[in-house]
């Protein structure tokens, strides 16, 4: 009787497989995969954004539409915006990762030598929609290439509590730092002080801190991008108005505040004011039972929202703005441009703007007319927040110094410092130190 | 020809393939390449590329060239790095000296009888075993500015009349991570240490009791010169693992208010992820190392005089 060999059962048996089912085999040997792992699949990673019925509205509805459209497998996962950039360095120094990623801000500049150039998608819709705003332009693009496609601008304005400003004799949002002081003393007396993160947050405490610093005639360095200017009478006096504004005005927990905090604060009613995205308007819309004024009203019908104070140099505002970057590592680009393009399409941009209720304002100069910004009129101020924004590192450019900067909280610790008993020169000082180190280094 | 009669005439032994392993230094070798692969699978190779990386230009997605100690000589003079550096200092040797003190106490308590022992002694273990960043959560929100429940029972108790600012305050926010610290810390101490009174045989305490010794002397001259050797392992693995605290801080503050904060960890951190600098994130990460190497060496020397003592 033939003997029989655990090789050649092995053999024989590998044989059948390949024949019959393909196996791994089957796929060497033709060198190529099977049908069903070739389907395309776009992995978009986002944050988790801050008003609920967006998130929805991409997973329930517009993420079927696409595959159904575009013939790919869409993968949308959504995280907290602080997590954001742990997983671009991962996936950029791993070669592998989500093929879309939201930046904040002028993040784009870190990444620039791992992303697709956007350019002409960014070019068209810009054409499309009567212009991209300089801020979007500014952020997204180093004049070279389009680090990333500019997605929408999370304005910050100040939210206030109507009856309470009117109770101390302010009909309207003050619009000097030197009114909104005298307002906010009086408030503070009444144990209703504005409040204000100057902690290590990405998105309220730079949000303040720079627009404050340059409407009193503050900057970080010249439009060069190389001389450090921040060491100026201004900045200076910026920083000693601050301090005194912090102990009159303030609600002086807001040194340890991140970006809920102050929603929180606001909410609860210990606070009468403080510069957020619309969230916290929002949330009273949402659960107007749960909300209610010490009147016992519903509360969103007691929120305006203004725009930061004018300072000696004028009005400025810090948006943060959001963009999509298409990784290099990527093996979808294709897919993932074309996921971008349907998504920029009015009819499906229009479907998030409008999910966002004014919390999200659009990076062109043809929604700022939509007739959402009728709707509610307590939104409208929102609608100029891509149009005023300027980027951290003004005057200069919002590049990758720029964004180190940023990222250090410079500005904000320089504030922080001073509030906490530093004096203004020293703590002046102190940044053009750090910001030295890194524009002249 | 003598030699050539030899040399053709040699018996050819059969050697079995394992022959060689019953030579104890061979088999010893064998025994230890596993653990030697995976050692420098995932120390030692990550630890060379860290060191090639801080000696690097590096940035996210770009390789950068080679640039010696440039990073190291930027940080040094970086005042955010030193105010790290004297804030992980601070952090660690406060937190240590406490959680020692704290721990042992616990380990002694727990080394009695009592009803319900075992009970309690898994509920120690709670702090520890829960993950620090769902129990650093919970302590955050007793430290809130607004919302702190600390303040409110001392309010309500009538201590206080304003608000204590826990997390806004320099001085009371590296308080705040250090007594967040020690909670979480002492559960260790506490079963490391109770583990080794267990060890110490009864019999000589009751001997030290029979001729006259007060609990206070029983304790200095019977129990703790021989709970000193466990002792000192736990605290160096404690120092070890405070020294490189990452999530405590990132949640509870993030290096903040001003970087009052700020350890080696959350700075090179920041640095590496948030700047994109990883070049002088890992030179920043690897600062530590000369710290805590001489930290170990001396723990480990006076381990050693203790045990041969």
């Amino acid at each position: 009787m033939a003997q029989t060999k655990r090789r050649s059962v092995l053999k024989l048996a590998g044989g059948t497989a390949a024949v019959s089912l393909g196996g791994m085999a089957g796929i060497l040997a033709t060198g190529r995969t099977p049908a069903y792992a070739q389907q395309r699949t776009v992995h978009w990673l986002k944050w988790v954004d801050f008003v609920p019925a967006t998130d929805q509205l991409f997973r329930k509805e517009m993420m079927p539409e696409a595959e159904k459209a575009l013939g790919v497998k869409m993968n949308l996962e959504t995280v907290n915006g602080n997590d954001l950039q742990p997983r671009v360095t991962a996936g950029i120094q791993s070669g592998a990762g989500p093929d879309l990623i939201m930046a904040f801000n002028n993040q784009t500049y870190l990444y620039a030598n791992s992303v697709v150039d956007m350019t002409e998608l960014a070019e068209e819709v810009g054409k499309r929609e009567g212009g991209l705003f300089p801020y979007a332009r500014s952020i997204c693009s180093d004049g070279k290439m389009f680090m990333s496609m500019p997605w929408a601008v999370i304005g910050g304005m100040i939210a206030y509590r109507k009856s309470w400003l009117d109770e101390v004799g302010a009909t309207t949002f003050p619009d000097t730092w030197d009114s909104y002081r005298e307002v906010g003393k009086k408030l503070k007396a009444k144990g209703r002080p504005f409040g204000q993160t100057l902690g290590h947050t990405f998105g309220d405490a730079p949000g303040f801190t720079y627009p404050y610093m340059w409407s009193w005639g503050g900057k970080e360095v010249e439009a060069d991008g190389k001389t450090v200017v921040i060491n100026s009478k201004e900045t200076v006096e910026s920083v000693k108005f601050m301090q005194g504004l912090w102990k009159d005005a303030m609600d002086e927990g807001g040194l340890a505040w991140d970006d809920t905090n102050n929603n929180r604060a606001f909410l609860s009613q210990t606070i009468s004011a403080t510069l957020n995205g619309a969230s916290i308007y929002i949330e009273t819309l949402r659960k107007p039972e749960q909300y209610q004024t010490d009147k016992g009203e519903p509360m969103n019908k007691d929120i305006l929202h203004a725009a930061l104070p004018k300072g000696p140099a004028g009005q400025f505002g810090f948006h943060l703005l959001q963009s999509n970057m298409l990784m290099k590592y990527s093996k979808n680009q294709d897919a993932a441009k074309e996921f971008l393009k349907w998504l920029h399409t009015e009819a499906n941009y229009r479907k998030f703007f409008e999910s966002q209720k004014g919390f999200a304002t659009p990076c062109t100069v043809k929604w700022e007319s939509d007739k959402l910004w009728d709707v509610d009129p307590v939104m409208t101020p929102y609608k100029v927040a891509a149009r005023l924004g300027k980027a951290p590192g003004y005057a200069g450019p919002p590049n990758a110094k720029a964004a180190e900067g940023l990222s250090k909280y410079i500005i904000t610790d320089m504030y922080a410092k001073a509030v906490q008993g530093m004096p203004a020169e020293e703590s002046v000082k102190w940044a053009e130190g750090e910001l030295k180190k890194i524009y002249v280094a | 020809m003598a030699v050539t009669a030899v040399s053709g005439v040699e018996i050819r032994r059969p050697v079995p393939r394992l022959r060689r392993l019953e030579d104890e230094r061979w088999l010893a070798l064998a025994l230890l390449v596993p653990t030697a692969v995976l050692l420098g699978l995932f120390i030692a190779y990550p630890f060379f590329e860290g060191v090639m990386l801080s000696l690097s230009s590096a940035r996210v997605g770009i390789p950068g060239e080679f640039v010696g100690l440039k990073n190291f000589v930027k940080i040094w003079n970086d005042s955010i790095f030193r105010t790290a550096v004297w804030n992980t200092f601070w952090y660690t040797g406060v937190t240590t000296v406490f959680k020692l003190a704290l721990g042992l106490w616990l380990a002694m308590l727990l080394n009695r009888h009592f009803k319900g022992k075992a009970l309690i002694r898994a509920f120690i273990l709670l702090p520890f075993i829960i993950p620090t960043v769902l129990s650093t959560f919970a302590w955050k929100w007793m430290f809130d500015p607004t919302f702190s429940v600390i303040n409110w029972s001392l309010f309500h108790l009538g201590i206080i009349t304003t608000r204590i600012n826990w997390l806004g305050d320099p001085d009371l926010a590296m308080t705040s991570i250090i007594i967040v610290n020690i909670w979480r810390g002492v559960p260790f101490f506490a079963i490391s240490l109770l583990a080794g009174l267990q060890t110490i045989s009864p019999e000589l305490n009751e001997a030290a009791a029979i001729d006259g010794a007060r609990p206070w002397n029983r304790f200095w001259y019977v129990t703790w010169p021989l709970l000193l050797p466990v002792t000192m392992v736990v605290m160096l693995f404690s120092v070890i693992q405070t020294f490189a605290d990452f999530q405590l801080v990132y949640v509870m503050t993030g290096g903040g208010p001003a970087n009052a904060t700020q350890l080696f960890a959350t700075y090179a951190y920041q640095i590496g992820i948030g700047t994109g600098l990883l070049s002088e994130g890992a030179a920043v990460s690897l600062a530590m190392f000369p710290f805590l190497f001489i930290i170990v060496v001396v723990q480990l020397l006076y381990i050693r005089r203790v045990e041969t003592r």
